[in-house]
């Protein structure tokens, strides 16, 4: 393999990784927060997607202006399955809450994906801007421009949601009810308004992976559980504590699947993620990123 | 005096199994009441519950003319009702600085936020020292020092506090009771659980004996250090000689 080639595949790992680790950030928020596992998670990026798609078909909007609406559309998606399903799921304690809400979880997986096949139809669908196919050229390696943007907005998203949680008293209250619940609420942080708010906050992460799902590869009803498992797994490896951290760990998974494609063969790529996944619970279960 | 707590007929149970039966029992505006009694009494319990994390059977919790019972956690806190929970309950991955912000969060609180963490910091000198440093690395003594400034952060008007000696050195525990003092001389209520009972008898005006879930037995903190069943049960004196 030669030097450019290589550093190519290195490149759309990045990029693909870029991808990953939004999702998971979303996933890794919920869980982290609410201590619900969201099987749905896939599904609210399937979502976003075609949110994302018919925006553009019907406007003509391009995906990363619409994406100013596509996350506020999820948001709001999020509160309502918040406010109907998720808030009775979040009361209860321990082991029955993880288990309970897997289960929840999935039935609404069921329900969302058919209620999108029968709305959008099974067909598969992706958007083709007008600058599709091209990019840069730099030294021999191509960077197109959809991923590139995708790429860009993936990475000031994951920098606005670390400032937001780090440094503003609204994220710190997120991250003390993250941390202990029943102090929170002793300090006077309503819980149940931050489990409310966190959500609708996953869902539009969700969005924003959706959107370039659609962009870069193109999305259909039946994509959701894909994704909750890529998500799981880079949550997984990033830690179940670490939520910004999911971001460098997607990314690592993205280079991971396609440099072993490369020289292992594509069949491969999904096992190879899965095998790490395996290794990681297995060796440090604690997760690469988790800051304790 | 007029009641400022005013807890009546409170039952409360975990599943199936009751831990407070009928209690009653009130604090004043300006005292230090006690509250001792044997491990697994249902003290912890009844602190939980005025602030809110746990629900009664049946019963009410007021406080001056606010029905508490019926309020969530975070509400309680807006009326001035503070809990210091057992065991410290930090925000451990959080500098102590961040865990003070949050004892701010309430409304009520967050305005002054600024000016209390001053009074904190006049308080607990060391705090101010480790502003940066997280929760999780700090020493029982310390923990327990920001856990009681992150209860003062929220402006108590009532300050309840479960063990707060539990595990510490006895000359931390010493200053954290004269801090305790301190704010009772500044307004505050104090409503103390304590394992440690003379310590508590000492600093209460009064205090309450729970016993499997009941009060049996109340009386200024003075008179009760000198009560020969107290002295048995919870002071370590042998039982007189005759009796």
């Amino acid at each position: 393999m030669s030097i450019e080639s290589f550093l190519q595949t290195l490149v759309f790992g990045i990029f693909v990784g870029g991808i990953y680790g939004i999702a998971a950030m979303g996933l890794a928020l919920v869980f982290g927060v609410l201590k619900i596992m969201n099987i749905a998670h896939g599904e609210l990026l399937m979502l976003g997607g075609y949110v994302s798609f018919w925006l553009f078909t019907t406007w003509g909007m391009d995906p990363f202006v619409s994406i100013l609406i596509t996350i506020p559309a999820l948001f709001l998606i999020g509160l309502l399955l918040d406010r109907v399903v998720y808030r009775h799921v979040v009361t209860l304690q321990g082991e029955e809450k993880i288990k309970n809400s897997m289960l929840v979880s999935f039935g609404l997986t069921l329900v969302i994906q058919n209620l999108a096949q029968w709305g959008f139809t099974a067909d598969e669908r992706a958007i083709q801007v007008a600058y599709t196919g091209t990019g840069l050229s730099l030294a021999g390696i191509t960077l197109p421009y959809t991923r590139l943007g995708s790429f860009a907005v993936a990475i000031v998203v994951t920098l606005l949601l670390h400032v937001f949680l780090r440094r503003t008293y609204y994220g710190k209250a997120i991250l003390a009810t993250a941390e202990d619940w029943e102090s929170a609420e002793l300090v006077g942080i309503n819980i149940r308004r931050v489990y409310m708010m966190t959500f609708a906050l996953g869902a539009s992460l969700a969005a924003i992976a959706g959107t370039f799902v659609t962009i870069t590869y193109g999305i259909s009803p039946s994509i959701g559980i894909i994704w909750t498992l890529k998500a799981l797994v880079v949550v997984v490896l990033a830690g179940t504590g670490s939520i910004v951290g999911a971001f460098p760990a997607g990314i690592l998974l993205g280079i991971v699947e396609a440099v072993s494609g490369a020289f292992i063969g594509s069949t491969y790529r999904e096992v190879i993620g899965l095998v790490i996944f395996v290794l990681v619970l297995i060796l440090r279960p604690q997760g690469l990123f988790a800051r304790k | 005096m007029t009641k400022f707590l005013d807890i009546q007929n409170i039952n409360a149970a975990y599943g199936d199994i009751q831990t407070l039966w009928d209690v009653s029992l009130h604090v004043s505006e300006g005292e230090i009441v006690g509250l001792i009694g044997p491990n697994g009494a249902g003290k912890t319990t009844l602190m939980r519950l005025i602030a809110g994390l746990h629900k009664p059977t049946s019963g009410f919790v007021q406080l001056a003319d606010t029905p508490l019972h019926t309020l969530p956690a975070y509400e309680i806190v807006e009326h001035g009702v503070i809990l210091v929970p057992e065991g410290r309950r930090l925000f451990g991955g959080m500098t102590v600085l961040e865990n003070l912000e949050l004892g701010a969060y309430s409304s009520r609180a967050r305005e002054e936020r600024f000016k209390t963490m001053k009074r904190v910091f006049e308080l607990f000198p060391i705090l101010s020292e480790r502003q940066k440093q997280h929760a999780n690395t700090m020493s029982g003594g310390q923990q327990q020092m920001l856990a009681i400034g992150r209860g003062i952060m929220g402006l108590p008007r009532l300050l309840m506090l479960d063990e707060p000696s539990l595990g510490l050195a006895p000359l931390i525990v010493e200053n954290i009771f004269e801090i305790l003092k301190l704010m009772n001389d500044q307004g505050v209520t104090i409503f103390l659980v304590e394992q440690n009972a003379r310590k508590a008898l000492e600093l209460a005006d009064r205090a309450y004996i729970l016993e499997q879930g009941r009060v049996v037995g109340t009386g200024l903190g003075r008179e009760l250090l000198h009560n020969d069943e107290v002295r048995q049960a919870y002071l370590g004196f042998a039982p007189a000689a005759g009796k």
